[in-house]
């Protein structure tokens, strides 16, 4: 108890440390990704970084349904076309210029906004080429990304933010935040550019990442400006230990994608494990005199040990089981695929709306929903003709937003495929071989539909996703040629984890069928428990559950002869059967194709 | 004043710097397919490119980037070109254009100018992305998860070099040669195979392993981030050498030969390689073309070819999906097959 307490405690302070060093240069670096819970001490976080902001830097809340008209600036439609002239409103981005914006629920912002985000970091700056306007605004600004849920932020707007930190286990009353230190702030802010970088100290961070496996070249450069603001905060000329240990904690380790245990240990000190404690800022530390001795290959292995140590538990785990979790689709094409249906499939007439909303205007509907009020408008126009004098008020077409109609399409949904694989010892000891090989022909198929495919495999005690929905079926035939057999047979768990998946995908605008790779024979039960009884039970209800679910299904029975279990498994779920010896390549994909 | 990362302190990544190059010097060899992680400098590099490649001359006032020696494309479309003023000159750094992963087939192409057709009654044709990039580079990040019409239309017009528009009553063509560079990690979603074999050359990237070369890479980046200026000025010597190398082989393109024996060699390694459709042959020697005219070369030599096909051919191989053998490989086995062992593949 007592060391997770300690450990919040860390958190909290490396927290109050990044709040300085985004105050110091937010574009510079970029910004800050936090996970978060609600109402946890991220409120406090926020109120403290705001501090830290000079007075006059700007601060601008992007709201997650901001259109572009809203994040870019354009013309104001409705005011102008009361107007009469072109009447251009400032976007959010131009108003965040040389600050900070922060997007609360970064996990499920539009991909438009990821968009201009992304080209505003790498930039710091936008080209703006709408309504008629070709302009370019200056937007040096820093991200501050909020992630509240499970789901992650799109992986191309996490990489733009140097600092990654998780502050879900920090209770509000934990996170206790003094005063901020003005004073000491802005002497860093002068400092910072004189801060001295010893080229040990950039082979160390390059080492690190590689030992991290860390591709992208943004993180090696974004530690090294995160660390050299931290040496300005303690009043440092040069970049030292404790720099460094910030930078990797948080900067490399969140990015980490293997663990580096199988660099060898040249020096197995204990005392070099535990990443060195960090101070207040305030404190200044006065050991610049070692800094001399900075010994490069034992700062190599420090920095690794350090990133180790803060690897959270969760990518740990993550990263041992092999599922590459932080390799998921980003959001980035999965809202892309939703936003389809606004722009093209089959028509189905307009509607009323906002042009600018990414349906697109239809021309001749808004003329016609404008032609019965033009004599109307034109007596108004006239009658405000005194105090008013505008050219295209008394002549020509009245419109007003009212007008807009917007066209709409149908589309057709994407499909995706969830693979559901017994791996149990006995289908292990039946055909689990043959069924890899009944996966792959049927992958195929999936390819020529350009379906999304998912891998659920389920053996022991429970069922994993080993793969999420991808279209990498290169991936998937990786992960099914590596699946392991052996042990008990949970099927419900297995069905309750395809009707989660189903769900998922078909709330993401998809229409997913599952199929079912399995011998029926299910003995653990829900509870993990290993009763044959009890698990068939648990199997048929959850077989119910997926019927309930309106999801298509279709059972491949793998045993050599045909098993009572699985014909009532599939009768239990409405799902076709198919009996797997006498299912030849094609009967098969005729089957699964038969199921859409 | 904003300054791009120069082309020349690029570390490593030879082989996008060259098919870049190439793509520079011969647009016509279609576009640049950059696969790989995130933060490997692809966009960098594009910029760079731009950046390093002279300014060019464009009508005054004129948005579909018209060049004053041949006049606007879009005839009496673009306002600027149709008046009566026109005449102006101005000179522009080559443009590159990020297409936004949302953008809808109207921003890409154009549409009417609602505005104008709204407030005036007017019907005049708003220019979309493309001729804003024409003479220039349209650079698409995560071109994998763009909507495959989309591509579809990008790679067409990247092979006519011409925007045809019939929308909204407007009957447009303009002009839109540019190079198409795009840029995804093929983990997460593949890029439709009929629209793999439209680009004309493509790449596989990846962060070099390397830590020297990684501390080198920082060490620059940070140099540049902390004095833009400084940093510029530092490498203008070698960006300007490599400016006149463009120029000067841009020059020459038109008068490199392609002897019968290089077009033969060209069609031996497409069919060794089992590369389907003749687009592949044509590529290969409009690159190694390129190459020749960068390098100094009157004719196209087996040594370029041998040099530019892998960029050529890697994707354009009749492939399983479910296959996973190395492209690079196959196309290395075809070269050797055609050239004999003997002989390194040489460096620029």
């Amino acid at each position: 108890m007592s060391g997770d307490a300690a450990g919040a405690d860390t958190v909290w302070s490396d927290a109050i440390k990044a709040a300085h060093v985004l105050a110091l240069d937010p574009h510079g670096i970029g910004g800050i990704w936090v996970r978060c819970r609600r109402g946890g001490a991220v409120e406090q976080w926020l109120a403290y970084m705001q501090q830290c902001l000079k007075a006059d830097v700007p601060y601008v809340r992007i709201p997650l349904n901001a259109d572009d008209g809203r994040l870019l600036g354009g013309l104001d439609l409705a005011s102008t076309l009361g107007a009469g002239t072109p009447i251009v409103e400032r976007g959010l981005l131009a108003e965040a210029h040389g600050g900070i914006a922060l997007l609360p629920n970064a996990e499920c912002v539009r991909p438009g906004t990821l968009y201009a985000l992304a080209a505003a970091l790498d930039n710091g700056a936008l080209a703006i080429e709408r309504d008629g306007m070709s302009v370019r605004i200056e937007s040096r600004i820093g991200v501050v990304a909020l992630d509240e849920g499970g789901e992650l932020a799109a992986p191309a707007l996490r990489e733009r933010l140097a600092l990654q930190l998780d502050l879900t286990a920090v209770r509000a009353q934990n996170a206790c935040a003094m005063p901020v230190d003005r004073t000491s702030l802005e002497r860093a802010r002068a400092a910072l550019a004189s801060v001295d970088v010893p080229a040990e100290a950039i082979e160390a961070i390059c080492s690190a990442c590689v030992a991290l496996g860390i591709g992208s070249m943004r993180a090696s450069l974004f530690a090294i400006k995160v660390a050299r603001a931290s040496a300005a905060l303690a009043g440092r000329e040069t970049i030292e230990n404790e720099d460094l240990a910030f930078a990797v904690r948080l900067v490399l380790a969140p990015r980490a994608t293997q663990i580096p245990a199988e660099q060898p240990a040249e020096q197995p000190d204990e005392e070099e494990e535990a990443p060195p404690p960090t101070e207040p800022p305030g404190n200044e530390s006065a050991d610049t005199t070692n800094k001399n001795e900075i010994d490069p290959q034992h700062l190599d292995d420090l920095l690794v040990a350090a990133a180790a140590a803060a690897l959270p538990q969760s990518i740990l785990d993550a990263l041992r089981s092999g599922s590459q979790a932080n390799r998921r689709k980003g959001a980035f094409g999965r809202s892309g695929t939703k936003q389809k249906s606004q722009i093209h499939g089959r028509r189905l007439g307009a509607r009323r709306g906002d042009p600018r909303r990414g349906s697109p205007l239809d021309l001749i509907a808004t003329l016609r929903a404008a032609a019965p009020w033009q004599t109307l408008r034109r007596r108004e126009a006239r009658t405000l003709r005194s105090t008013q004098v505008q050219d295209g008020m008394t002549h020509g077409m009245h419109i007003r937003a009212m007008d807009f109609r917007v066209r709409q399409f149908k589309n057709k949904r994407e499909t995706s495929t969830i693979f559901v694989v017994d791996a149990s010892g006995s289908a292990a000891l039946h055909r689990l071989a043959e069924a890899k090989g009944a996966i792959e022909l049927l992958l195929a198929d999936c390819y020529s539909r350009r379906d999304h495919v998912a891998l659920v495999s389920f053996r022991g005690k429970s069922a994993n996703v080993l793969l999420p929905p991808t279209r990498s079926l290169a991936r998937v035939k990786r992960q099914v040629t590596a699946l392991p057999g052996g042990g008990g047979t949970p099927l419900a768990a297995a069905a309750d984890c395809a009707v989660a998946l189903a769900d998922a995908e078909s709330r993401k605008g998809r229409t997913p069928s599952v199929v079912f790779l399995t011998d029926g024979k299910a003995n653990i039960d829900r509870k993990g428990a290993a009763t044959r009884d009890g698990a068939m039970v648990d199997a048929l209800s959850a077989g119910r559950a997926m019927r309930l679910s309106k999801c298509p299904a279709i059972v491949i029975d793998t045993s050599p002869r045909p098993s009572v279990q699985s014909g009532q498994f599939a009768a239990e779920m409405g799902a076709k059967y198919v009996l797997l010896p006498y299912a030849g390549a094609h009967a098969l994909s005729d089957a699964v194709k038969k199921i859409k | 004043m904003r300054y791009a990362f120069p082309f020349t302190a690029i570390v490593a990544q030879d082989e996008m710097k060259l098919a870049l190059l190439i793509a520079a010097i011969d647009p016509s060899v279609g576009g640049v397919l950059v696969l790989g992680d995130r933060g490997t400098g692809k966009s960098t590099a594009v910029r760079a490119l731009a950046a390093l490649l002279p300014h060019m001359a464009v009508i005054e006032g004129c948005r579909f980037n018209g060049d004053p020696r041949t006049g606007c494309s879009a005839g009496s479309h673009c306002s600027a070109c149709s008046s009566d003023k026109a005449g102006g000159v101005r000179h522009e750094p080559v443009p590159v254009v990020d297409l936004p992963l949302g953008a809808t087939e109207d921003r890409v192409v154009g549409a009417l100018n609602l505005e104008k057709a709204l407030l005036s009654g007017l019907k005049e044709f708003e220019p979309g992305l493309l001729a804003r990039a024409h003479r220039g580079f349209l650079y698409i990040d995560e071109v994998n998860l763009l909507e495959d019409h989309l591509v579809d239309l990008l790679l067409d017009v990247s092979a006519s070099g011409e925007n045809v528009v019939e929308r909204d009553g407007l009957s447009v063509r303009h002009a839109a040669r540019f190079v198409l560079v795009g840029s995804g990690n093929p983990e997460e979603g593949e890029l439709r195979p009929q629209l793999l074999d439209r680009f004309g050359l493509s790449l596989d990237i990846e962060t070099p392993q390397d830590i020297k070369t990684r501390v080198e890479i920082v060490k620059r980046r940070d140099a540049f981030d902390r004095d833009p200026a400084g940093f510029v000025a530092a490498w203008s010597a070698a960006e300007a050498e490599t400016r006149q190398q463009l120029v000067d082989a841009r020059a020459r393109l038109s008068g490199v030969a392609s002897p019968d024996h290089a077009l033969e060699r060209a069609a031996q390694i497409c069919m060794e390689a089992g590369a389907d459709g003749l687009r592949g042959e044509l590529t290969l020697v409009r690159a190694a073309r390129a190459l020749a005219a960068l390098e100094g070369d009157s004719a196209v030599s087996d040594q370029h070819l041998r040099h530019v096909a892998p960029l050529v051919l890697r994707h354009r191989l009749r492939r399983d999906p479910l296959d996973e053998t190395g492209e690079t490989a196959r196309v290395d086995r075809a070269i050797r097959e055609v050239f004999g062992s003997s002989g390194e593949r040489h460096v620029i």
